[in-house]
């Protein structure tokens, strides 16, 4: 076995403990807990749980491929601009979007406060804390996924292939339908298998909307009982539900593989549409950016502003910079870390092409489906272990102990935080390395180039935008991550959505709203440069590398 | 907390650093954390968390004459682990245009169907619910409680996880009546002493109304032991004021007045349960609420 090959065995074998301390979890299962689970409530959190996925899956669906194929394929006024617009709800965090509308559209909001004053009633009114709530607020968040991988896939369709089918007599609907769509399949089903682990592990939306779900289960049973173990197990359970979706997506995306030869062509040239049809466009995407961007972020400004203007404590004040500068730090350095991991890991996947380093990679992508707070666990169990021993062994030839080097300090968190979105980054680079021809890499080693140096030298200049990418994804993800960051912060050290939650569990909007705000604006610069990698990146390769599916389902082999 | 802190350190020149966090997760990481945790004291806001974390052995049994006399005997641990600092009463709330306070007498009467369509709870995952129905299968044994809960179950009650929210939805018609922390009610007429709703002292007539506490005890593996008990007695003393008022809590020590705002609202009886029990009943609240379809 390679060094490469060590390597990669030893960061999936890092990367996996966590999330086999939780599976160990499984092996003593509390009878008595399950069966009143079984008998109360854990019907209504797994049926919660897959309205949700089938819920947002549609809605993410819909919208994403829908505005994708629009801006594509169409010419309307602002196009340019809805083309890159609509990812912005992609900094929006979920929990952040369903305190807004919570505040604002629930019985004492104002908007449901102007309409009694004018009709007399707004019983009418769609309860905001229901499915309905969760799924609407979910779909207009998670959208961009399914968007940016499905619009990049359009992008990258010749237009011969399309025009081919519309010369052939097929309606421009008729060839979407039967050319475009197909074509697009596996870049959509990756986006949302994306959304669907999104769904499976968000916790902050489902609690303050009233939507238990298995994760809030988890939560609830961890916190609320007492009964870790049995919280663990309900864990076991989450990951059934996230094989299945995995599975789902292979059958969706079936054995099907679609190539385009030759070069990338033109791209299919936009249809104009013209008179209210270009209005109706522009109107829809701008209804969609309002509601799941534009306004919330308006209230948000709102509520802000106020309270800088009163200057309640943490409002741009050094609480405030303490804060952001801790999620900032934490989001930087777990992103830095899971990209280079992640190279490491594809480079040796992609060397030894042994079935154990494949597999051995897979698992390590498992951390994506299995909620922060159990991750958190996973973590906390052995560190916190190596901590003692540390101390003991620090004791025994030192004076005095050193404290707790792991679990103390930001370590823990990075380490989870690494876990929990290793697969973001992992996907992202392994497309992009899947990109790179064998040919090439054959040549470098033929002149006598030692597998590192053609890594150095060919594989990380080619991969770069891959390496960006993932790195984004996961700085995005780290500075809107909740429940690991609850749990494993050191001392003191409160982030943006810590505060942000804080706040929110005791109905302090206005306070909310500038940390939740801070988040949004930080989610913003890496998705402005990463529409900024798109519009350069259309002419040397796709924006947002789709994950890969073999590696996403780290227990299918084959 | 922090300026009591910060008032502290001014008196007695004892820095003190803090963190917050989730109950269960400061338990779980003292926990892991062990004999090498930098916390010497652990506070925490509900009877059931202070009850667990003594129970998991995370606090230890302390020797303090001054905190004995300054805190009631149901408002600390049989064995000083942890010690009451401050009140919370979880009473009945209600809008006086569509409720007259004689329709109101105890949480048990909220069953009564003409509150049908008219509540507004807090859900089961509240530990402020838990602790209100634990003390409810102290009081009653099991059975009693599960009707009792049964019934406000099927008044179809609002659920809202938000006492501040529920508040305003009291305020703004949305219910008429709710079980609410008094301190929520304090913050919103500080803010506006015009807001409609009104407290209502629950079960004058037998036990008293539910309270529930804030509090803290000296970790296990505390390094600064006599530090952390001077901390602590200084709060159920000179620093009650300090450490109640700035949530308009009720000051656990007897001889110190509440805040005016809540003064004004009058006297009342509290339950004299041991807080403890909360702790004790909160897995079985849990469960009872479970099987009866509380959300």
């Amino acid at each position: 076995m390679g060094v490469w090959s060590a390597l990669s065995l030893l960061i999936a074998s890092l990367v996996v403990l966590p999330i086999v301390v939780v599976v160990l979890a499984l092996l003593s299962p509390t009878p008595e807990v399950w069966r009143h689970l079984w008998a109360t409530r854990l019907p209504e959190m797994l049926s919660n749980t897959g309205v949700l996925l089938v819920g947002v899956g549609l809605g993410t669906l819909v919208l994403g491929t829908g505005l994708a194929w629009l801006v594509v394929s169409y010419r309307f006024p602002g196009r340019t601009l809805f083309d890159w617009l609509l990812i912005l709800p992609l900094a929006m965090p979920s929990y952040v979007l369903a305190f807004v509308f919570m505040a604002t559209l629930d019985f004492a909001g104002p908007v449901q406060t102007a309409l009694r004053a004018w009709f007399g009633s707004s019983a009418w009114f769609p309860e905001i804390r229901s499915g309905g709530g969760v799924v609407v607020v979910m779909s207009l968040v998670f959208y961009p996924y399914v968007y940016l991988l499905a619009r990049a896939a359009f992008h990258e369709q010749a237009a011969a292939t399309f025009e081919v089918a519309r010369t052939l007599g097929h309606g421009r609907w008729e060839a979407f339908c039967r050319v475009a769509l197909p074509m697009a399949r596996p870049s959509i089903v990756a986006g949302l298998s994306l959304v669907l682990m999104e769904v499976l592990t968000d916790l902050g939306t489902v609690r303050f909307l009233n939507f238990p779900t298995l994760t809030d289960g988890i939560f609830r049973i961890w916190h609320g009982m007492m009964e870790r173990e049995v919280a663990t197990e309900l864990a076991g359970l989450l990951l059934l539900f996230a094989l299945a979706a995995i599975l789902l997506e292979r059958r969706l995306r079936g054995r099907a593989r679609y190539y385009q030869a030759g070069g990338r062509g033109q791209g299919i040239t936009p249809m104009r549409l013209s008179g209210w049809r270009g209005w109706a466009a522009t109107i829809m995407c701008t209804l969609v950016l309002s509601v799941a961007f534009l306004l919330p972020v308006g209230q948000l400004l709102v509520w802000a502003a106020g309270e800088v203007t009163r200057r309640t404590p943490g409002a741009l004040d050094a609480l405030y910079w303490d804060f952001t500068r801790n999620s900032l730090v934490l989001s930087g350095a777990a992103a830095g870390i899971a990209v280079i991991l992640a190279v490491v890991l594809a480079n040796g996947v992609r060397l030894s092409g042994q079935r154990l380093t494949r597999l051995a990679a897979r698992w390590a992508t498992m951390g994506y489906v299995v909620p922060g707070a159990v991750i958190a666990l996973g973590v906390l169990i052995p560190l916190s272990a190596l901590d003692h021993v540390l101390n003991d062994l620090a004791g025994r030839w030192w004076e005095g102990a050193p404290g707790l080097l792991l679990t103390g300090s930001i370590i823990g968190l990075i380490y989870a935080y690494v876990v929990r979105f290793m697969a973001v980054a992992y996907f992202s680079v392994e497309a992009s390395l899947e990109k790179v021809t064998p040919s090439m890499e054959g040549a470098a080693r033929t002149l006598g180039a030692s597998p590192g140096r053609v890594l150095w030298r060919i594989h990380l200049p080619l991969i770069r935008a891959g390496m960006f990418t993932g790195a984004v994804l996961v700085f995005v993800d780290v500075m809107k991550e909740l429940p690991a960051t609850l749990l494993l912060r050191p001392f003191g050290y409160d982030t943006l959505a810590v505060r942000v939650w804080q706040d929110v569990s005791e109905s302090l909007w206005d306070s909310a709203a500038l940390p939740a705000l801070t988040i949004v604006v930080a989610g913003l610069l890496p998705v402005v440069l990463l529409i900024r990698a798109a519009t350069l990146g259309s002419r040397s390769g796709p924006l947002l590398h789709h994950p890969n599916r073999e590696a996403s389902n780290p227990l299918h082999e084959g | 907390m922090e300026p009591a802190f910060a008032q502290f350190t001014k008196e007695t020149g004892i820095e003190v650093r803090f963190t917050f966090g989730k109950d269960t997760e400061l338990r779980e990481r003292l926990k892991a954390e062990g004999q090498y945790t930098p916390a010497d004291v652990l506070f925490t806001v509900d009877a059931g968390n202070l009850w667990l974390a003594a129970e998991e052995g995370l606090l230890q049994s302390i020797q303090s004459e001054v905190l004995e006399k300054n805190v009631p005997a149901h408002f600390r641990d049989p064995e000083n682990r942890w010690f009451a600092l401050s009140l919370r009463v979880r009473t009945i709330m209600y809008h006086p245009d569509r409720v007259k306070p004689e329709e109101l007498s105890t949480y048990e009467a909220l069953s009564d169907p003409k509150w049908k369509d008219r509540m507004c709870f807090r859900p089961s995952t509240k530990v402020y619910t838990q602790a209100l129905v634990a003390s409810l299968i102290a009081t009653h044994g099991e059975e009693k409680a599960r009707e009792v809960v049964e019934g406000w179950v099927a008044n179809n009650p609002t659920y809202i996880d938000s006492d501040t929210r529920i508040l305003e939805t009291v305020a703004a018609g949305g219910c008429d009546v709710a079980i609410v922390n008094h301190y929520y009610l304090a913050r919103l007429v500080n803010k506006d002493p015009d807001f409609p709703v009104k407290p209502f002292w629950a079960n004058q007539d037998d036990r008293g109304v539910h309270v529930n506490v804030s509090g803290g005890g000296v970790t296990t593996y505390a390094r600064n032991v006599e530090n952390a008990i001077r901390l602590l007695e200084w709060l159920s003393g000179p620093g009650q004021n300090m450490f109640a008022d700035g949530n308009f809590e009720y000051p656990v020590n007897p001889q110190v007045e509440p805040h005016p705002l809540i003064a004004a609202w009058g006297a009342f009886k509290t339950d004299t349960i041991p807080v403890g029990e909360f702790g004790r009943l909160q897995a079985a609240a849990i469960k009872l609420m479970d099987e009866v379809g509380y959300k």
